[in-house]
């Protein structure tokens, strides 16, 4: 019967060359190539023992690995409850409280590290319980999105059947929906233990100085110390470490991934109790999230320890106290020019990124190694990356190094994998009869294809534009590590007056970092709009 | 370029497109305008200020447009430009300090000898109404601050990680010598003459560098990371600031900014300098090895070193210009500190020393 059906809906030969294509051959160019060339460079089996043996190296190996699974960990305990509201119920300021969890995961850490380290109590400032309280917070996004965006698809009927049959609700959660979103949850563990492990700015901010990740020390390598070769040897051991952690993960959300036919199924609390719940749930999820936001904002208000509109009213450029002075910070034209960098990389994010999820969910087991392949980029550190395109594309005509849209590039490269993240557990969960039924209605196997899987993108790739775009606009790491000609980011800006010294600077940097974050919540309310239409059909 | 804006459009398409032939007949001959890339770090302003206003004049006076690339913080321009030796990103390169210098100059980066083109000083910054408020003199010298009256009152940045807090390791080094490695001491590490020589020997029992860090931990420095934190969450001094730390590792030049950017505006700095605590760094321009706009780079070079830029930079980057006979603004002379004998360390010894004095502090401060 399964091979029957195989055969009923199999795709032409050259369906998964022509969709992953241009992923392969993007991934190639700009990532493995420059990676490679640098590795090459600098890379000697002499310097191999010598940096690993270095003192310290144990301590931040030991560090990085114990602080990204404790934040993994707390991570999905406490993402659950806000994910399942968002996903399952239909409320007053749901799209709010969706913008509230989502926004802190896409600001630049400059900013709402200094209002979490204004927000912790003194005796944290400098330990690892900040750093993994930061990485909840900024990262409840990820499983809200992952996460969610499967559960809003997760038949009600199915639960509804074991409620019936006698089951209760944490026998439901059990033995219904902790398996059915099985693939979501590794999915959102995998992105959320890549991002800890590689953290940076949340260490530098939070960290103090006793702490110190890998991608940390391979900074301080290659930039303070010029050992540019012990940085790339962290560099790839890093990489050999998530590298196993990604492709172990993938293999597990292969293995588990569920079939079931989906339309959202958002709904309003029907009675008191379900009603009081969530009101509490939906409280203490704003509460949580909203505290820094409310910070920073409120920073943004005040000069010099007084509450004040001049952070506001200075930002147009030339206006200062004494004539003469200026800092080139120009607001609106940063806004304008991340806007567009963002714009570029959500193009990019989203092409690229459907390309490859319609290839690899087509493609079945040998789509594993594009999958795992476009994942490689979030667990390489950006300086690694960032000397290796200085150092490839640097001869003319491939004299890249300082052209403008090397910025979204990389930024997409960061992005692409949330796209495949976000629509490939959407894909999977497509039962093949499905296909196979339209196929016996009349419909070639393209067509069937096209009508049963394809369609269904729109809300995952939607969702995926939104997280590209928000993801490219708070994005700081990278950036700050390529040459830059032109206009700057809106987070560099805000960076450059932070590190003044001086009251008006600093609001200044806050009203910056409000504008920021009120775009990137429009961002994200826009990209769950598809959402909105289905529920309310 | 005049005749051709003043014809109609069409003539100047077909001029354009004429030119452009012609230019790609010639290939790369320069007999289109000329342009010149400056690479600098990411404070520096690429549009909209004085300093802009400045290289816009260079421009109009030499016919060369200038284009400005940032390439990350110091220490990453450096590097860069290093991997990048021979084949660069730009013509000239503004900005090298002299605790990057010698890495800079190893690596072959330059076409000829940089010209040091600004400097400045860390020092350590205090909070005056806090000592006025506790009738305490504020501190003006290492030596003071390891001293009973200043204990748990200093802050100071990582010099792992910070460019100002290697800069105030630096200048414990020039004051105190090496304790471990005698080749540092005395005849290569140059300090200012008078009061703040100290040959290695001290009154607190003080023999070297190693030996103050000691005493300054036991005195309560808390070291961060960064010279935000250190600022602006630490150091009660900085306008607005909830910090409770009335000293902090800071710039010579840090109370002028307090003044400029107040709001409401003041007429008095909120903090001052200590004198006798500073390190001098220096910054320098140079043109790029395998720069292909030789020419144009070299007029460029002139041009930042000439008064029309440099009076340009105390307001702009914080810095003093490297010629003396620009004026100053008045706010720098009234707020600002410029020691006499501020302490310095060759950057060749730099260059050799660095990373086993960062280590050793390491050892020392933080394990």
């Amino acid at each position: 019967m399964d091979a029957d059906r195989a055969a009923l809906t199999r795709l032409p030969r050259w369906v998964v060359p022509a969709l992953v294509a241009v992923p392969a051959l993007g991934l190639l160019v700009f990532y493995v190539w420059p990676v490679a060339t640098l590795l090459r460079r600098v890379l000697h089996l002499s310097i191999v023992g010598h940096t690993l043996r270095a003192p310290g190296v144990g301590a931040v190996l030991w560090f990085t690995t114990w602080q990204a699974v404790l934040s993994t960990v707390l991570t999905l305990v406490l993402g659950f409850v806000p994910a399942y509201l968002l996903a399952r119920y239909r409320f007053t300021g749901r799209r709010a409280l969706l913008a509230l969890v989502t926004v802190p995961f896409m600001l630049p850490t400059v900013v709402v590290g200094a209002a979490f380290l204004a927000l912790l109590p003194d005796g944290w400032h400098g330990t690892a319980t900040a750093v993994v309280a930061a990485h909840v917070f900024f990262n409840v996004a990820v499983m809200v999105r992952l996460v969610g965006t499967m559960w809003a698809v997760l038949p009600v009927d199915l639960t509804g059947a074991a409620r019936t049959l006698g089951a209760s609700p944490a026998q439901v959660l059990r033995h219904v929906v902790l398996p059915l979103l099985r693939p979501a949850l590794l999915a959102a563990a995998s992105v959320v233990f890549l991002f800890t492990f590689t953290s940076f700015g949340v260490v530098r901010l939070l960290g103090g100085t006793a702490h110190a990740t890998i991608e940390v020390e391979i900074a301080r390598r290659a930039l303070s110390l010029g050992d540019v070769g012990g940085a790339a040897v962290l560099s790839v051991l890093q990489l050999l470490i998530l590298g196993a952690v990604v492709w172990w993960s993938a293999r597990w959300q292969r293995r588990a991934a569920t079939h079931f036919s989906g339309g959202t199924t958002v709904r309003r609390a029907r009675h008191a109790t379900q009603r009081r719940w969530l009101t509490a749930g939906a409280l203490a999820t704003a509460v949580m999230m909203a505290a820094p936001i409310v910070l920073l904002v409120a920073r943004s208000l005040q000069v010099g320890g007084h509450w004040s509109l001049e952070g506001w009213r200075t930002l147009g450029g030339r206006t200062t106290n004494r004539p003469g002075t200026n800092l080139g910070v120009d607001p609106m034209a940063s806004l304008l020019a991340s806007l567009r960098f963002a714009l570029v990389a959500m193009v990019i994010s989203v092409v690229v990124g459907a390309l490859a999820a319609s290839g690899i969910a087509v493609a079945r087991r040998r789509g594993r190694w594009l999958d795992a392949g476009l994942m490689l980029p979030l667990g390489t550190s950006a300086v690694t990356l960032g000397l290796g395109i200085l150092i490839t594309f640097d001869r003319t005509p491939f004299d890249w190094r300082a052209r403008w849209w090397i910025i979204p590039l990389g930024h997409a490269l960061i992005a692409i994998p949330f796209v495949v993240r976000s629509t490939l557990p959407v894909l999977r969960a497509i039962h093949p009869d499905q296909r196979a039924a339209a196929i016996m209605l009349g419909a070639s196997p393209l067509r069937a294809w096209w009508e049963v899987e394809l369609r269904r993108l729109a809300r995952p790739l939607a969702a995926g534009a939104g997280f590209a775009a928000a993801i490219s606009l708070g994005e700081f790491g990278a950036t700050t590590f390529l040459t830059r000609s032109g206009r700057e980011t809106l987070p560099i800006a805000i960076d450059r007056l932070i590190g003044r010294a001086g009251a008006l600077p600093r609001t200044q940097a806050f009203a910056l970092a409000t504008i920021l974050l009120v775009v990137t919540a429009a961002i994200v309310v826009a990209a769950d709009l598809p959402g909105r239409t289905d529920a309310d059909r | 370029m005049r005749r051709v804006r003043r014809t109609g459009r069409a003539t100047a398409l077909l001029a354009g497109a004429l030119a452009i032939s012609l230019v790609a007949a010639c290939g790369s001959s320069s007999s289109g305008p000329q342009s010149v890339t400056l690479v600098a770090y990411d404070s520096f302003p690429k549009s909209g200020t004085p300093l802009n206003d400045a290289l816009a004049r260079f421009t109009k006076n030499t016919g060369i447009a200038v284009n400005i690339v940032t390439a990350g913080d110091t220490g990453t321009m450096v590097q860069k430009a290093v991997l990048t030796s021979g084949n660069p990103e730009g013509d000239v390169m503004w900005g090298v300090d002299n605790t990057l210098l010698t890495a800079a100059t190893d690596g072959k980066i330059y076409a000829s000898d940089p010209i040091d083109v600004d400097f400045g000083d860390v020092c350590v910054n205090y909070d005056i109404k806090w000592f006025k408020d506790h009738g305490i003199n504020p501190p003006q010298t290492l030596d003071d601050l390891v001293g009973p009256s200043y204990k748990n009152l200093l802050v100071v940045e990582n010099p792992t990680s910070s460019s100002p807090g290697l800069a105030f390791l630096l200048a414990t080094i020039a004051k105190y010598g090496d304790g471990t490695n005698g080749t540092a001491t005395g005849s290569t590490t140059t300090t200012g003459t008078g009061s703040t020589t100290n040959n290695g020997t001290s009154k607190n029992g003080i023999n070297s560098w190693q030996d103050y860090w000691k005493s300054l931990r036991a005195n309560g420095v808390e070291v961060v990371d960064s010279w935000d934190i250190a600022y602006t969450e630490k150091f009660s001094g900085a306008a607005g600031s909830k910090g409770d730390k009335p000293l902090v590792v800071s710039y010579g030049s840090s109370p002028p900014a307090e003044v400029v950017f107040a709001n409401p505006p003041i007429d008095t700095a909120p903090t001052g300098v200590a004198a006798q605590t500073c390190f001098r760094q220096i910054e320098y321009a140079g043109i790029l090895r395998g720069s292909k706009h030789l020419g144009a780079a070299r007029k460029l070079m002139d041009f930042l070193v000439s008064s029309d830029f440099q009076k340009e930079l105390p307001l702009n980057l914080f810095v003093y210009p490297a010629d003396k006979t620009v004026k100053l603004p008045d706010v720098f002379i009234k707020w600002a500190v410029v020691p006499d004998t501020p302490f310095f360390v060759a950057p060749d010894d730099i260059k050799k020393h660095r990373q086993q004095w960062q280590e050793q502090w390491t050892q020392i401060v933080l394990r």
